[in-house]
């Protein structure tokens, strides 16, 4: 089993000789720039993966393929550590990301309602990314910054003291920007009340 | 910083430049002072007066008054919670009043990212100390006697892993920082190497010295961008002053140290299972022992300690282990930092000396619950940890009275909870936790927490028996027998802690399908009290799900099988009507009723 698995991988391994002679792939160049600055070191292959993340928002069936190549070693071990660690994101991201805390200081104070907000408003539910790739939703265990639970951060920015309204606002851009469909009755709801 | 200090700082220099008193006031960027509540903070020196939650449109009256003038600002200062005065002097206020400061020491007083002003307070004195006039079996010797024991949890003396390891014949040797600070709630290790990064790296280069090591990493988690960046910074400089690299202050002692980035798995702050993370593999556990400090990176002996723990090695060597040791109780010596958060009014980080009251942390410290609420209980040692009931609050904090209190010493983070913690809630949100981060190595962690998750959630749901409790104790003692490391050892604590201290709760949601907090969602319901509803339509616009109807002036009503319980209603009624109630519990009767309808259906 574990015979053929190799054989197969080492099969497409292969290929890709080919492919160089045309053009290398993006994710080939974008792992041999990385796995450069670490020296080649196979140990380095999380802070490797890390940096490609960082560099093409998720880590895609070619990328890990290309790490594999690129560091001479089993692709199934790229795989198995890409798997683990949660950092790791397998499916491609949005370009909007919202984060929800879910730290112990966040839940107490209502993290878990805030997210159920947030999950409502995007139409995602936490680790799902819009279909057209627009924003993704994620919650993480904390954040270390507790004194703002609950805390959400939005492409980069942290807002604190979160709640309905002001998940509201702060989402308002993303929606404008003809994100996923927001929630549907909100609109007419308030020009009536007015 | 999170709360936009740098657009503060910048309006700040800006300012400063514009009235031309650039050559009078230097503005400092330091580390977390630990008053996180009351961010983004301004120290005027020499005068030592705090000014906190500023914004930048308070920077021109600042700079004018106090700088220029000479007159502070009582309106930007703090006032405590339970009124009075504004408090001009940082060493005034009751939260800074009780600390006792070794490994925060340099907090709000440095910037981190010059290595000057960290020599200037004393800064790698210890390690010339240690390097220049001691032998390894001193400095070991100094730290044991000093009875500096792991600030990461399980509290094992750390002399006694130098000496383990500096006896192995093994070599290369090499010292971890462990800076996987995965407790949520707990950001000690976080503030510390972003504040001070040099004082870890004093500490390893001592810590090196003792073991014979060349060679070192430093693991900090991925959620932690800035302190990445800071030690980097700090490592860069150390090299370019030599105090690492080759013959270290020409002593003829090499050591060098290397970043490693987590990548989000709680499990690798296990110690074993951060070595798996460093050489490049999955962050499983393995079985001990050997112990690291035998066959650890590589299989070559390590020590591993935690952040914490080597920022407190420097002062320990510069000031001598009598003094270290003469802080604390009998068994745990020196400070400890907490994390102080949840529901308590100053949320922050406080080092205080090991053997301090709860009660002085929570209300001399703390400053109390917020909205006049009632303490409940802290969760102390998050995940692996327990929650300590109002009845032990004269508890004095040490690693012994932790553990037999339930809870444990963990990397200190302390939740603070009210009458509206519910902690049958509590405990299943740590059992998902820990079901969600085992590594599923051990079948007893991996399926155990998850079969205790499902009772606890059938708890919260009114749908628990009171067989399930019996289930639970059995399933704990088995999940914590039958784990390799110390994330399925400890994985029950959450549950074991609320079991013992408020099974009253766990019977209030089997029995009487009540919840008594109000937290659990399927156990309460939200009204209208048609006598108090204006008709303002403040709560049907905040509904989420449209389940209020009514018109303007008149009452508002919640659809019960439409509404999701989130509370939105609640908050969006106004203080002077408060028409929206929250019942938990005298509808126990439809509840019960409720719950097993929909299966009949």
């Amino acid at each position: 089993m574990q015979q053929r698995r190799t054989a197969g991988v080492a099969g497409r391994g292969q290929a890709s000789p080919g492919l160089r002679r045309s053009t290398v792939s993006a994710e080939r160049a974008a792992a041999r720039i990385v796995v450069r600055k670490y020296g080649g070191q196979r140990r380095a292959v999380i802070q490797i993966l890390q940096d490609l993340q960082e560099r093409l928002r998720w880590l895609a069936p070619e990328t890990l393929e290309a790490v594999a190549l690129e560091l001479k070693m089993p692709p199934a071990h790229v795989t198995s550590v890409a798997t683990f660690y949660k950092s790791f994101s397998l499916a491609p991201r949005g370009r909007h990301i919202c984060t929800v805390c879910m730290g112990t200081a966040c839940h107490v104070r209502g993290g878990a309602t805030v997210l159920e907000h947030f999950e409502r408003k995007l139409g995602l539910r936490a680790g799902q990314t819009s279909p057209d790739r627009e924003v993704t939703l994620e919650r993480v265990n904390c954040l270390g910054a507790c004194a703002l639970a609950p805390l959400a951060v939005i492409d980069g920015r942290y807002h604190g003291q979160m709640n309905e309204s002001k998940a509201d606002k702060v989402l308002q851009p993303i929606l404008r920007a003809g994100g996923p469909a927001p929630d549907a009755g909100s609109g007419p709801e308030d020009g009536e009340a007015l | 910083m999170s709360c936009g200090a740098f657009a503060l700082k910048d309006a700040l220099v800006a300012e400063i430049a514009r009235r031309g008193i650039q050559d009078e006031a230097l503005v400092v960027t330091t580390g977390c002072n630990g008053f996180c509540e009351r961010g983004p903070i301004l120290l005027v020196h020499p005068d030592g007066v705090f000014y906190q939650r500023l914004s930048p449109a308070d920077v021109p009256l600042l700079v004018e008054e106090h700088l220029i003038k000479g007159r502070p600002v009582p309106r930007l200062m703090y006032v405590p919670p339970e009124g009075g005065l504004p408090v001009p002097k940082m060493a005034d206020i009751e939260f800074f009043k009780h600390q006792r400061l070794i490994v925060l020491r340099n907090r709000g007083r440095i910037d981190p990212e010059k290595i000057e002003e960290y020599i200037a307070y004393d800064g790698y004195e210890g390690a010339a100390k240690a390097l220049e006039r001691m032998t390894p079996e001193e400095i070991v010797a100094e730290v044991s006697a000093a009875g500096l024991r792991g600030r990461g949890g399980a509290g094992f003396p750390t002399g006694r892993k130098w000496d383990l390891c500096r006896r192995e014949p093994g070599s290369p040797k090499y010292l971890i920082c462990n800076g996987d600070e995965g407790d949520p709630g707990a950001f000690m290790d976080r503030s510390v190497l972003e504040a001070d990064p040099h004082a870890i790296l004093e500490g390893m280069i001592i810590g090196a010295k003792a073991i014979g090591a060349a060679r070192g990493f430093v693991y900090i988690r991925d959620e932690y961008p800035l302190a990445v960046s800071r030690i980097g910074i700090a490592l860069r400089q150390a090299r370019e002053m030599g105090l690492l690299g080759r013959d270290i202050l020409g002593t003829g002692f090499d050591f060098d140290l290397e970043i490693v980035r987590g990548a989000g798995a709680f499990v690798s702050g296990e110690e074993t299972a951060l070595i798996a993370s460093i050489e490049g593999q999955r962050a499983y556990p393995r079985q001990r022992p050997p112990y690291p400090a035998q066959s650890g990176l590589w299989g070559r002996p390590t020590v591993i300690n935690n952040v914490e723990t080597w920022a407190n090695v420097p002062s320990i060597i510069r000031r001598g282990a009598a003094w270290f040791s003469s802080l604390g109780t009998e068994t745990s010596k020196g400070t400890k930092i907490f994390s102080l958060v949840g529901k308590i009014n100053n949320t922050g980080l406080v080092e205080v000396p090991m053997g301090i009251r709860l009660r002085d942390i929570v209300y001399a410290i703390g400053g109390g619950i917020p909205k006049g609420r009632d303490f409940k209980a802290v969760q102390i040692g998050g995940p692996s940890g327990g929650c300590i009931p109002k009845e032990l609050l004269d508890l004095p904090i040490d690693y012994e009275s932790l553990t037999q209190a339930g809870a444990m010493m963990g990397s200190g983070g302390m939740i603070v909870m009210d009458e509206d913690t519910c902690m049958v809630d509590i405990a299943l949100y740590f059992l998902r936790f820990t079901q969600e981060e085992s590594c599923g190595k051990c079948s007893p962690c991996r399926i155990g927490t998850r079969q205790m998750a499902e009772i606890l959630a059938r708890i919260t749901a009114g749908e628990g028996s009171l067989e399930d409790l019996e289930k639970l104790g059995t399933l704990a003692a088995t999940v914590k027998r039958g784990s390799l490391c110390g994330l399925g050892q400890t994985a029950p604590n959450p549950v074991l802690s609320t079991l013992r201290h408020f099974r009253d709760e766990y019977l209030a949601h089997i029995v009487d399908r009540v919840c008594p907090a109000g937290v659990c969602k399927s156990l309460i319901t939200f009204t209208i009290d048609p006598e108090k509803c204006v008709g303002c339509l403040l709560c049907l616009k905040a509904c989420p799900v449209h389940a209020i109807s009514g018109e303007r002036k008149k009452v508002h009503v919640i659809d019960p099988d439409v509404c999701i319980k989130c509370g939105a209603c609640l908050n969006a009624c106004p203080a002077k009507v408060r028409a929206v109630i929250k019942r938990a519990g005298d509808r126990a009767g439809a509840s019960r009723e409720g719950a097993a309808a929909p299966k009949d259906a």
